[in-house]
């Protein structure tokens, strides 16, 4: 019987498939590929977004930017501008989209001034569902929102009606990653009461706020310790900085006080770190898989569900099939159509 | 005699004369002093930011007492105010301190009548004392004086600049209460940033026109330290009542992981500056502000409003006491006229209706007319219709009885033929 265990071990040698190099080749795949990952940042003018961004991304987008003064911000809309750059790391490419909201809840008066985001969000969910159902499917760009980084001002004592209003507009519409804002403004104590209140009050207004995957069962027990960690730790309370300071022998990014120095990448001053990993370097792809697969669907969903009504009330015919909507509406075909339809209509009559 | 004495010598210039020894009025500062601490001091601080952004806290530091205070609502509908009044004691010097607070400013997402509550409240205390001053039996020296000497307006530490609410609400304000811009939680800007962000501040405030209080430079005692603070305008303040030891001392500080934020230190942050420009060295100018200039223009405002003049059409001065009479002609000439006019009104009012009611009454009665025609009409129609039938009757009758008459006399006839 020990030959036969023999024979039988060299055999599953023999019989060595070679599948489990999958996970190798949609890495080669992936890297000749590229990736691509579209941020939206949102919140007050003066909340620190755009120095969060360069800390994040450890570059520079915001290049002789112009703010506007206070009298200009009166009755202030709000804009839509997307920074695209091509940042690449250890041979992976990735095609960086940021999504600024300039304009938002600096007015006035600010009724509705998520509009025009929601609306954003909403071309390009469309786009997508017009490209996805067309003929050429080839070159599809993906121009979805993957995340939307929800700055939160520290100086209050929670959420605010517009902080509410804006995360309840969206929050079925992209994954809302909220922060606290500026919180070298806050000691320990002060940051820890804040999360407690603010995610209190996520729970009460019923406010879905993206939530990180479970951990498998079979990891071990640091990296679920780490993910419990994460996750007791949110909303994340940020720092972020253009300047590049020395503390304690070393050059860092941070920020320089009279009465010490603020690192960045310090964990214990703040959960820059924090959120540069999740959003980076671990759940990017969550991020991304969540947008495709939920709501992304429930767009597409409802998309197809309003035009099905639509269609039934029209009464022009009966299809058990939803219709699909042409990927571009051609003018001259549709003209065409409507004259080919009146055609039959009259010799119908 | 004396009246025209008097006449005489008005328009002879004042001489100043050398004493020969010691008189004793230099002392009359001190007696000014003196009645004044008897009568206690009433100082009225507004504190506009919003939720959050410091005010108690603020407040706790300066007076380094703990004010009563629960954390305010991010929720609320609109502005409201809440005035507190303390009574504070330090030497012997009694200060009636009442500090206003603006709740629920800036939470709001349509913010176009925020700055409105605030205005009402200064202008409501100015009406009030105004109304003291112009009663017959006044008593001024016993008034609790409730007008604001000062408004501290919290800026929030965004770095950038003046946010578009700041700007709208101090715009509404200057006109109205001594002005004092700050620059709250300062303790989250660095010294670079502050510098851009204190002189983007200023000239926003310059460049639209918005007047903030300046510390007086006319009285050469205080004139050099009033102009060097004026240059740092606006204080970037930080707050705080908790104290940490630092070095051998314990000071009211801030405690963070990379340092400690020392609220007195003036290296760290403006704090001091503020408690000695605000409380130490112009508390009594800023009263004096108030009064001299804008109570004073409320009170002008307001008089012109309800027609006051200084000089009438012939550049007379007028005296208050004919402006008056004059006014209260006036004012019962309107309501007497007002009351004609109602008077003539409900007349007419009472013709009209009397009218609708004859017309609709006539009305009334032709149809009754006509209806009892009509009625009169069917009846003789009926009646006509009831002689005829009963002519038919009679003549039907008739015909029966003679017809009745005839055939008694037939059978007779005809048996007569048969026995024939």
């Amino acid at each position: 019987s020990q030959a036969s265990h023999r024979f039988h071990n060299s055999l599953l040698e023999k019989q060595y498939v070679g599948f489990a190099t999958l996970p190798n080749q949609v890495h080669r795949k992936s890297v000749k590929k590229g990736f691509d990952f579209t941020l939206m940042v949102a919140g007050e003018s003066g909340m620190g977004k755009s120095t969060l961004v360069n800390s994040l991304f450890l570059t520079d987008l915001y290049k002789d930017r112009k703010l506007l003064n206070a009298e200009e911000r009166i009755n202030q809309t709000v804009e839509i501008i997307k920074h695209t750059v091509d940042i690449e790391e250890k041979g992976v490419k990735l095609k960086l989209t940021i999504v600024d909201t300039p304009g938002f809840g600096d007015a006035v008066n600010n009724n509705e001034c998520w509009k025009p985001i929601t609306d954003y969000i909403d071309q390009q969910f469309e786009q997508y569902f017009r490209d996805e159902s067309g003929l050429n499917r080839k070159n599809i760009q993906d121009n979805r929102v993957h995340c939307c980084l929800y700055f939160i001002p520290p100086f209050g004592h929670g959420l605010r009606p517009v902080d509410v209003e804006f995360m309840k507009a969206l929050h079925e519409k992209v994954n809302i990653i909220p922060l606290i804002a500026k919180a070298d403004c806050l000691t320990p104590n002060e940051i820890k009461k804040l999360k407690d209140r603010i995610r209190e009050e996520i729970d009460k207004f019923g406010i879905k706020v993206y939530q990180f995957p479970e951990c498998d069962s079979d990891e071990d027990e640091e990296f679920k310790q780490l993910d419990k960690e994460l996750k007791e730790c949110t909303p994340f309370a940020v720092i972020g900085s253009n300047t590049v300071v020395e503390a304690r022998g070393q050059r860092v990014r941070g920020r320089l006080y009279p009465w010490g120095i603020v690192e960045v990448e310090n964990q214990s001053h703040c959960d820059f770190v924090k959120l540069r990993n999740m959003l980076i370097r671990s759940h990017m792809h969550d991020l991304k898989d969540v947008t495709c697969d939920v709501h992304y669907e429930n767009y597409r969903a409802q998309c197809i569900q309003e035009m099905t009504s639509k269609l039934a009330q029209d009464n022009r015919m009966e299809s058990p099939i939803p219709i699909l909507p042409l990927s571009t509406p051609d003018v001259d075909t549709e003209k065409l159509i409507k004259m080919k339809d009146e055609e039959v209509c009259k010799d119908v009559i | 005699m004396a009246a025209t004495d008097v006449d005489i010598f008005m328009n002879e210039e004042k001489r100043n004369l050398s004493l020969g020894g010691h008189v004793g009025f230099d002392s009359l500062p001190d007696q000014l002093v003196s009645k004044s601490v008897t009568q206690g001091f009433c100082f009225n601080i507004l504190c506009v930011g919003e939720t959050g952004i410091g005010k108690s806290t603020l407040m706790n530091t300066l007076f380094n007492t703990m004010f009563e205070n629960e954390e305010a609502s991010h929720y609320q509908n609109g502005v409201y105010l809440r005035p507190r009044t303390y009574d504070l004691l330090e030497s012997n010097v009694h200060l009636k301190l009442t500090i206003v607070d603006t709740v629920g400013f800036g939470d709001q997402i349509n913010k176009d009548e925020s700055y409105r509550p605030i205005v009402d409240y200064i202008d409501t205390q100015f009406e009030n004392y105004l109304q003291e001053e112009l009663k017959i039996k006044r008593s001024l020296f016993n008034y609790h004086d409730t007008r604001i000497h000062i408004c501290l307006y919290f800026i929030a530490p965004t770095g950038h600049s003046l946010k578009s609410l700041d700007l709208v609400t101090m715009k509404k304000l200057d006109s109205k209460v001594n002005i004092i811009p700050i620059i709250a939680k300062a303790d989250t800007i660095s010294k670079s940033e502050l510098h851009k962000f204190k002189i983007k501040i200023m000239s926003e405030l310059v460049s639209n026109g918005v007047q903030i209080y300046q510390f007086p430079t006319d009285d050469e005692t205080v004139s050099e330290i009033n102009a060097s603070m004026n240059a740092h305008l606006p204080f970037a303040v930080v707050g705080s009542v908790e104290e940490v030891k630092v070095g051998n001392k314990t000071v009211r500080a801030r405690q963070y992981p990379w340092g400690v934020v020392q609220v007195e230190n003036e290296s760290h942050c403006d704090f001091v500056k503020l408690r000695e420009m605000l409380i130490r060295v112009n508390m009594e100018d800023l009263r004096e502000q108030t009064h001299a200039r804008h109570y004073e223009l409320y009170r002008r405002c307001k008089l012109e409003e309800m027609g006051f003049k200084d000089t009438d059409p012939d550049s007379q001065p007028f005296s208050l006491q004919e402006t008056y009479e004059a006014k209260r002609k006036e004012f019962l000439g309107d309501l007497q006229r007002k009351e004609e006019e109602m008077r003539q009104m409900f007349v007419n009012k009472v013709k009209e209706t009397e009218a609708e009611l004859k017309e609709k009454e006539r009305e009334l009665h032709d149809k009754f007319e006509q209806l009892k025609r009509m009625h009169q009409d069917e009846k003789r129609k009926v009646e006509e219709k009831r002689r005829d039938l009963e002519e038919e009757m009679n003549a039907f009758n008739r015909k029966k009885v003679a017809a009745e008459t005839l055939s008694l006399s037939q059978p007779l006839k005809k048996e007569k033929d048969k026995k024939n």
